[in-house]
């Protein structure tokens, strides 16, 4: 291939992915159009949600953004683990719950100096999570129940403890919630201008730092990788494929309860129901787009929280409902996805194997194992 | 219908795979296009059939210039291929899939599609069951499913690419009598890839050989095997030379093993290979022979006996175990069992290198891959993402994985799909590990390499193991014999 229809090839790409936002947005226009609102005065009260305003950043709502960025942050870190090494860990909320839960039992349960409570509240529910997760792993390696299945077992199982928690033992308000935690079991806010837990986010950074070193400088990371592509390739190359699973669904898991835990000792101070908030979900769609290429995670996960976070302006300010941020992230992600379909077809008469986790080893994996 | 293809070029990166081809094929002959791997025959054909795009050339129909740039395009002008690597359909059945490969509305006349597919399958000798999961098809199998489908689409040039790569004599004669048929008597011309000498030889009218990219020379038939080596390699390669073994001590027995798959039951079976030896496992396809490779490395379990390796019981032991006991196992499949389509050269050595700590040491995996890549000639950069190799190079990476001396070394199909000289060097490196004392286990269809590698050959014949005599002495013709059914002994009173 020449240099120039290389040249060629990239400004096509970077065309078709201009492209696909254009359309995206146009048809978001469109709907908004439909449901009888101005796009533009949508998009004003959007920036404004994210604290973008004529006078300049609003701090307080723009930390609202970075707020959920943190737990959404730490989901696709662990989700990138998970993708990395082939499987759908459709169950990182319900792992989230389960942090969740292990944080409020430590902070319900235990009185100890905020240096030593705080983090024993984190550490229990990113082990919580990791449990959680090789529950599901072990459901998978031992007894050949594919993750997504076992994943949204283990949702539901996780939703319902908490629910029954809250309205049983730990809750006093009448099902809701539980009690608000101490001010000493929570993690604090900067200042009263920039509302973000330090620790949360330098956390966060460490987290996705080690974790992207991780998978991309050490054995054990090209190890998932391989198993990613071909599982069975991989355990004949002598990878120990269903350690990796387990590890990988731990460490995913872990993460995910990291993330519960900010939603109860930071965003809400206490536990709710449901505390997990779909940001499992959204880590999948994000990782969904990022592929392997973790450096694009902290940017397009920032951009989701910003629309999220903007359109809860929208239902306030012009009674629309904020469920259009879910419909112009479906839009996104189909336009995204449908741009690498059409850039996979343009590229040659030879379509790429796309490195997708694959579903069609587990029973042949079963059977070795017996 | 004549084909004509003129001045056709293609380049991959640095690779010019076809270099100025020029080449008639008229109607109602058979075409032989021959090459050692990567000559590029598999990229001529993905041209003429619509996979790729020529960079340059014309393709010519009945002297009418056609353009076309998709598989469907092809097949409208007439032209369709049998791929190398069948495609993967999963769970439909065989009519499901003849069906859903036409050009069907919503509601299929389900009636009308099982006649014809029974009428085509009739006239052509396949004996294909219509409602049978395409998943449960063998390879030959699966290519006949794929002939009639593209018969009923109508293609009047039919080009099959290393058809009888994988499947068994049996299918291999049905397959060559339909391709003879519908040449004789329907007027296809038909495009037979191989680099089988052999296969060509027996099947083809004319041939046109391939190397680097460049038609070499075309023949008419009949031309002998020497003429054709000398064209396909530019010299005339020697046979190989049989070397004398004193086996050591034991190093695989297998006891009263008792296994079972879908196919086939083996029972009582028992096995003992030694020290510096070579023992060469015979039989159709599913006879048994996979359920003893598998079950002597650990990834299948066995219902009953005992596996020893170096007198150890490693009897239903993981896969892992039998690895660090020192057995290398290389399959059949290159790019389903044991490479990693997706990762690069370099990552598979690293992956595979014990001296790598938990810290990648990048530099040191691209050196090893260079060595490797030298001394086991394979084509392609240290970067090249495996995937991109031609499949002799993916089965000289496979040898390049297996460490330099392992106690066994049980391989399936070591040269399915590999020139005679990519053959003869693979041998060379597994007879070079059995010579340092490695104890070698192997499966093959081909009975040429049996004969002429093994020191004890096992048959396998509907899950029964008999041991031929004197494997030394056993000829091509006996040992087919006895793959066929026919027990140790009786092929005296032929
Ligand atoms: N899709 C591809 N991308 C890069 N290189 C290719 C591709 N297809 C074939 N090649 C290269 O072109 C050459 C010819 O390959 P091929 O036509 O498959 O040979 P053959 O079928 O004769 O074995 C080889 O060097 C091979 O590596
Ligand atoms: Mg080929």
């Amino acid at each position: 291939m020449t240099r120039s229809s290389l040249l060629g090839q990239r400004a096509l790409a970077l065309g078709i992915g201009m492209a696909s936002i254009a359309v995206s947005l146009l048809l978001t226009a469109l709907i908004i159009l439909a449901v009888g609102a101005s796009p533009l005065e949508v998009f004003n009260k959007v920036t404004e949600g994210i604290g973008l305003t004529p006078t300049g950043l609003d701090m307080v709502r723009f930390s609202g953004v970075v707020n959920f960025w943190i737990p959404l942050m730490f989901v696709c870190t662990g989700l990138l683990v998970t993708f990395t090494a082939g499987l759908w860990n459709i169950g990182v909320e319900g792992q989230m719950m389960f942090g969740a839960v292990c944080a409020t039992w430590v902070a319900q349960e235990v009185f100890l100096p905020t240096v030593v409570q705080v983090p024993l509240e984190m550490l229990a529910a990113a082990l919580g999570g990791a449990f959680w997760a090789a529950l599901t792993g072990l459901l998978k390696t031992r007894g050949g129940v594919h993750e997504i299945f076992g994943g949204v077992a283990m949702n539901n199982l996780a939703n319902i403890f908490s629910i029954y928690l809250i309205s049983g033992p730990w809750g006093n308000q009448g099902g809701q919630a539980t009690p608000p935690f101490r001010q000493e079991t929570l993690l604090l806010p900067m200042s009263s201008e920039f509302r973000v837990s330090a620790v949360a986010l330098i956390l966060m950074a460490v987290v996705f730092g080690g974790i992207f070193l991780a998978l991309s400088g050490t054995r054990w990371g090209l190890e998932l990788k391989a198993q990613g592509h071909s599982q069975r390739s991989a355990l004949l190359l002598g990878v120990p494929v269903e350690r990796n699973v387990l590890l990988a669904m731990a460490l995913c898991g872990f993460m995910a309860g990291l993330a519960g835990s900010v939603r109860v000792l930071f965003t809400y101070g206490n536990l709710r129901p449901l505390v997990s908030g779909g940001i499992g979900f959204l880590g999948l769609l994000v990782v969904l787009l990022t592929g392997t290429r973790a450096l694009w995670a902290p940017p397009i996960a920032f951009f989701f929280a910003a629309i999220l976070g903007g359109s809860t302006r929208l239902k306030i300010a012009l009674q629309l409902d904020q469920s259009l941020a879910g419909v112009v992230q479906g839009i996104l992600v189909l336009m995204v996805i449908l741009a690498n379909g059409v850039r996979g077809r343009l590229r040659g008469r030879h379509p790429a194997q796309a490195p997708e986790p694959s579903a069609s080893l587990e029973a042949e994996e079963a059977a070795i194992h017996g | 219908m004549s084909v004509e293809v003129r001045h056709i070029h293609k380049t991959f990166g640095a690779v010019h795979a076809n270099d100025d081809i020029s080449l008639t094929f008229a109607d109602g002959r058979i075409y032989g296009i021959l090459g050692e791997n990567g000559a590029g025959k598999s990229t001529l054909m993905k041209i003429l059939s619509g996979f790729y795009l020529a960079d340059s050339g014309q393709i010519l129909i009945d002297g009418r210039l056609v353009h076309y740039d998709t598989p469907r395009g092809a097949i409208e002008v007439g032209i369709g291929m049998l791929a190398q690597d069948p495609l993967d359909v999963g769970p439909l059945t065989v009519l499901e899939n003849f069906v859903y490969g036409q050009p069907v509305g919503p509601l299929p006349d389900w009636q009308a599609a099982r006649r014809r597919f029974a009428e085509l399958a009739e006239r052509l000798g396949f004996r294909l069951e219509p409602d049978m999961p395409v998943e449960r098809l063998s390879i030959g199998q699966r290519q006949e499913l794929e002939i009639i489908r593209l018969l009923a689409l109508g293609v009047r040039v039919l080009i099959l690419d290393e058809p009888t790569t994988g499947i068994s004599a049996e299918q291999k004669s049905v397959l060559f009598a339909s391709l003879q048929r519908l040449a004789r008597e329907d007027g296809l011309t038909i495009l037979f890839v191989s680099h089988k000498l052999e296969d060509v030889l027996e099947l083809c009218d004319e041939v046109a050989v391939l190397r680097l990219g460049r038609l070499v020379g075309t023949a008419v038939m009949p031309v002998t095997t020497g003429e054709l080596v000398a064209m396909m390699f530019g010299q005339a390669l020697a046979p190989p030379s049989r070397r004398a073994a004193t086996p050591g001590d034991t190093v695989l027995e297998v006891q009263d093993l008792f296994m079972a798959s879908e196919r086939v039951v083996m029972r009582d079976c028992q096995v003992c290979v030694r020290a510096g030896e070579v023992v060469g496992l015979a039989g159709l396809d599913g006879s048994g022979q996979q359920l003893l490779t598998r079950a002597c490395v650990g990834l299948a379990r066995p219902l009953g006996g005992r596996v020893l390796i170096n007198g150890v019981d490693m009897t239903g032991r993981p896969y892992r175990d039998f690895l660090a006991a020192g057995v290398s196992f290389g399959a059949a499949g290159r790019l389903e069992e044991g490479l990693v389509a997706g990762l690069t050269l370099a990552e598979h050595f690293i992956l595979t290198d014990a001296g790598q700590g938990w810290w990648i040491d990048r530099e040191r995996g691209r050196q090893i891959a260079e060595e490797r890549i030298a001394h086991y000639r394979i084509m392609g950069r240290p970067d090249s993402p495996i995937e991109t190799l031609s499949g002799g190079n993916q089965q000289r990476v496979l040898m390049a994985l297996i460490p330099p001396a392992p106690r066994l070394l049980v391989l399936e199909h070591p040269t399915r799909g590999l020139d005679v000289e990519s053959a003869r060097w693979i041998w060379e490196q597994i007879l070079a590990r059995c010579a340092a004392g490695t104890a070698v286990m192997f499966t093959s269809a081909d009975l040429d390499e049996l004969v002429t590698y093994s020191d004890r050959i096992l048959v396998f014949y509907a899950g029964q193991v008999t041991e031929v005599p004197d494997a030394r002495s056993v000829t091509v013709d006996e040992l087919g014999h006895l793959i066929g059914g026919q027990r140790v002994g009786e092929e005296a009173g032929r």
